[in-house]
């Protein structure tokens, strides 16, 4: 029983286990590395990954995908930018950029649930129209300088922990119970493994979906908001390529592009994995041109050895060793 | 074909089946669903291989190894679902991967278009092999796929049942074309399920039941009468423990229903404590029925009242929010999610049960599992176990609990005990004998006779769409249901 346990955990014990030999690597290589600054330096480079991560954790669970998150960044946060500029209260602007990262997401999954798009083509769609948007509201130019009061978000500290690291551990514990012990957790991993007998099951799959893509880009809002509070200044530009790095922190947390598999604990790690590479590279002093080269080959070495260990698993169920 | 033998693991679907084919004639194929006619034709095309037995060709025995070696003996075989490329014509889709090809290695167009002419007009088609087949109707289609078998020089073409999918019309062409063949000497097997066919077209007949050969005979020779019988003679070995429960008030009555091209004016009313079965051959509208009441598929016309209550059922979720359950043919790919655990699967309809503001009673919702698994004597090392590695009768029974769980009270079965070994089917028995004590009603879907039988206490019998006869269990024998199903009215 045990054993099987061990077997059933084993892709996320490989998760681990790569999380803790990248950090070794790094621990010889730079002493500075394993520095209680540096950890949380690291964390707070990876906190926007990880509120990004989060959504597309939900959304490929589900069996789709979100290209359009780097370009809702984008644009809610120059909406953001633009209500805090034009004076708003600090709260009411930042449900602004919530509330059209949500918007965004929500379109997505119209389109994908009622529309019957392709989540691909939907959200490739939504990117281009996102970007577009905020750089037709910004003229194309960064807008900047706001209240001490919203930068403290990115600034701000409770018991020497960066505030935005402590959004990211709520945001963690929040999602993880969301799929573990509610409705619509449990509807999402029933979506991905099976669609059609998830809708058979008397389950509103069209409702579920929509909230989900909603829920991502609702996020992506979130991101935003950090960005720009660590930043100081919001561009239509920003966000470009966090799909991708959204992406592969959740394929090297083991969740599954077929969708019905997953977990946010993997998700963490891997948007730990993804942010130790960047943090640990620049300390080491590897060039960034090199350093694309570095992460794109350990996102396709995670899932390679996924895929081998799956198959594993297969191979051990056919033989009747596990169960 | 001699003393042919096909084993799939588990099941015997063919026991020393000996079949022979003249040249010039159409031999046709006829059998229950399951009999064995597919895996037959399926062996000579090179699609599975034999387990034992031989085939001799023209005198010589010979090995058909795969599709392209049948190819190579002159075997051409034409499925129901046809294999062609829509977006290319029917030139292209005549040759493809054949194409003659000129010295710069273009595909030389012309000859392509005036030999697939050629062969469309030695069968009597006259239609422009230029078009993209997409623009064809499937009748055209087929025939399409007859003029490549004949480009292969098939010397053997097999068919199977072409005509579901064809107008009366269609088929008089289809019809003209196939004596064409007879005459140019291309052996012909044709499988189908339409009796009357037989006597138009067919020259021997073949029936299989149970993957073993009953007999061969002229159809000049030969009646309908015969036919049915030797399609259903068989002794009833299974064990069916229907109890029967008095009737009690009506729970579900259907009227007029229709949906184009799958349902045609289908009224029959159900009541609480019965089993109606439903009785038809593939493609007859069961499967359709079942959807269309679920919600899974519109309805063009029709009302469905459900206790006492004229309803609209436009999703699963309405017919669900109403009282049914839906055990559908295919629980790999429609009832379960393979990937979430048996627990997990069997309240996935009921989590509103144990959920407040969307969150889940673990408690509650473990207890809820705990007791189905007892109470189904589902066999499974624990409640978190992936319904993935269950047994075929342990799912079936995982997808029943889900219902159960949700108080469903309207059941539809669609092939309850397909796939499942027989002391299973028995335990999936009594438990339909437990739901309808209960007050449930079951529609049960099969396409095993005897399990029709043996279980329903009535049975409606469809033909190509619609219900041609209901028949209660006293005065149902095998023949006859088999000779409604088969449209011999």
């Amino acid at each position: 029983m045990k054993k099987e346990l061990l077997i059933q955990n084993s892709r996320q014990l490989g998760t681990f286990v790569g999380l803790i030999v990248v950090t070794a690597v790094f621990w010889i290589l730079s002493p500075y590395f394993l520095t209680i600054s540096n950890l949380m330096n690291i964390a707070e480079q990876a906190s926007i990954n990880a509120v990004i991560a989060v959504g597309m954790t939900f959304v490929i669970i589900a069996a789709g995908i979100d290209l359009s998150v780097g370009s809702i960044v984008a644009l809610s946060g120059v909406v953001l930018a633009g209500a805090l500029q034009a004076s708003l209260p600090v709260p009411v602007a930042i449900l602004l950029g919530l509330g059209v990262g949500a918007l965004c997401g929500l379109s997505n999954g119209l389109l994908i649930s009622f529309g019957r798009l392709p989540p691909f083509i939907a959200t490739l769609g939504m990117m281009s129209v996102a970007r577009g948007i905020a750089l037709f509201y910004t003229d194309g130019r960064p807008v900047s300088g706001f209240s001490a009061e919203f930068r403290s978000l990115a600034t701000g500290e409770i018991a020497r922990i960066p505030s935005p690291v402590i959004i990211m551990i709520v945001l963690y514990i929040l999602a993880h119970c969301i799929l573990h012990w509610t409705k619509l957790g449990r509807y999402t991993y029933a979506i991905g493994g099976n669609e059609e007998a998830a809708n058979l099951s008397g389950i509103n799959t069209r409702m579920i979906k929509t909230t989900i893509y909603a829920l991502c880009g609702m996020l992506s809002g979130l991101a935003a908001v950090l960005l720009t509070a660590r930043l100081n200044s919001a561009q239509p530009i920003a966000g470009l390529m966090y799909e991708l790095d959204a992406i592969a922190a959740v394929v090297i947390g083991g969740t599954s592009l077929l969708g019905g598999e997953g977990t946010i604990s993997g998700t963490l790690i891997g948007v730990l994995i993804m942010g130790i590479l960047r943090n640990g590279l620049n300390l080491v002093g590897v060039s960034s041109f090199t350093q694309q080269v570095v992460i794109g080959s350990v996102i396709i070495l995670a899932v390679l050895i996924d895929m081998a260990v799956r198959k594993d698993r297969t191979i051990l169920l056919a033989k009747g060793i596990i169960k | 074909m001699r003393h042919i033998r096909k084993v799939f693991p588990g099941v015997v679907a063919l026991d020393d089946v000996s079949f022979d084919l003249k040249a010039g004639e159409v031999h046709v194929l006829l059998g229950e669903n399951g009999a064995g006619k597919s895996t037959l034709v399926k062996i000579l095309s090179g699609a599975i291989q034999k387990t034992d037995g031989e085939i001799v060709l023209f005198d010589n025995p010979v090995e058909i190894d795969s599709p392209k070696q049948a190819q190579k003996l002159g075997i051409g075989i034409i499925y129901q679902e046809l294999n062609l490329v829509p977006s290319l014509t029917a030139a292209e889709n005549i040759f493809l991967g054949r194409e003659r090809t000129n010295s710069v290695g273009l595909i030389e167009k012309h000859t392509l278009l005036s030999s697939a002419q050629h062969i469309l007009s030695s069968i009597g088609l006259q239609i422009d092999c230029d078009q993209p087949v997409r623009s064809f109707g499937i009748a055209q289609r087929q025939m399409i796929e007859v003029a490549k078998a004949l480009s292969l020089d098939a010397r053997i073409l097999i068919m199977d049942e072409p005509t579901s999918a064809l107008s009366e019309t269609e088929i008089k062409q289809l019809f003209g074309v196939i004596r064409k063949l007879r005459e140019k000497g291309v052996a012909i097997i044709y499988i189908s399920h339409r009796l009357q066919e037989i006597f138009e077209i067919g020259d021997r007949v073949t029936v299989l039941r149970d993957g073993k050969l009953v007999g061969t005979r002229m159809v000049y020779e030969t009646s309908q009468a015969e036919l049915v019988k030797m399609m259903v003679n068989r002794e009833l070995k299974e064990q069916y423990p229907r109890h029967r429960t008095d009737r009690g008030e009506e729970i579900l009555r259907v009227e007029k229903l229709n949906r184009k091209g799958a349902l045609r004016d289908i009224s029959f009313s159900l009541h609480r404590g019965e089993i109606l079965g439903i009785s038809g051959l593939l493609g007859s509208g069961r499967t359709e029925l079942a959807r269309a009441l679920f919600g899974a598929d519109r309805i063009d016309s029709g009302e469905i009242v459900i206790k006492g209550k004229c309803r609209k059922i436009n999703s699963p979720r309405t017919a669900v929010k109403l009282g049914l359950g839906f055990l559908t043919e295919d629980r790999k790919s429609q009832g379960l999610v393979l990937s979430l655990s048996v627990k997990d699967n069997i309240t996935l309809s009921s989590l509103d049960l144990f959920s407040r503001l969307g969150v889940i009673s673990n408690k509650r919702e473990e207890r809820e599992a705990k007791s189905f698994i007892e109470q189904l004597r589902i066999k499974t090392p624990s409640n978190h176990q992936k319904v993935l590695n269950l047994s075929g009768g342990n799912q079936q029974k995982v997808v029943l609990a889900k219902w159960l769980s949700r108080k469903a009270d309207i059941f539809i079965f669609d092939e309850p005990t397909r796939g499942i070994d027989v002391g299973s089917k028995v335990e999936i028995y009594q438990l339909m004998n437990q739901l309808t004590a209960e007050g449930v009603a079951i529609i049960m879907i099969s396409s095993e006779l005897p399990e029709v039988l043996g279980m329903s206490d009535r049975i409606l019998i469809m033909y190509q769409h619609t219900i041609v006869c209901e028949l209660k269990s006293e005065e149902a024998t095998q023949e006859r249901v088999m000779r409604y199903a088969l449209g011999a009215a």
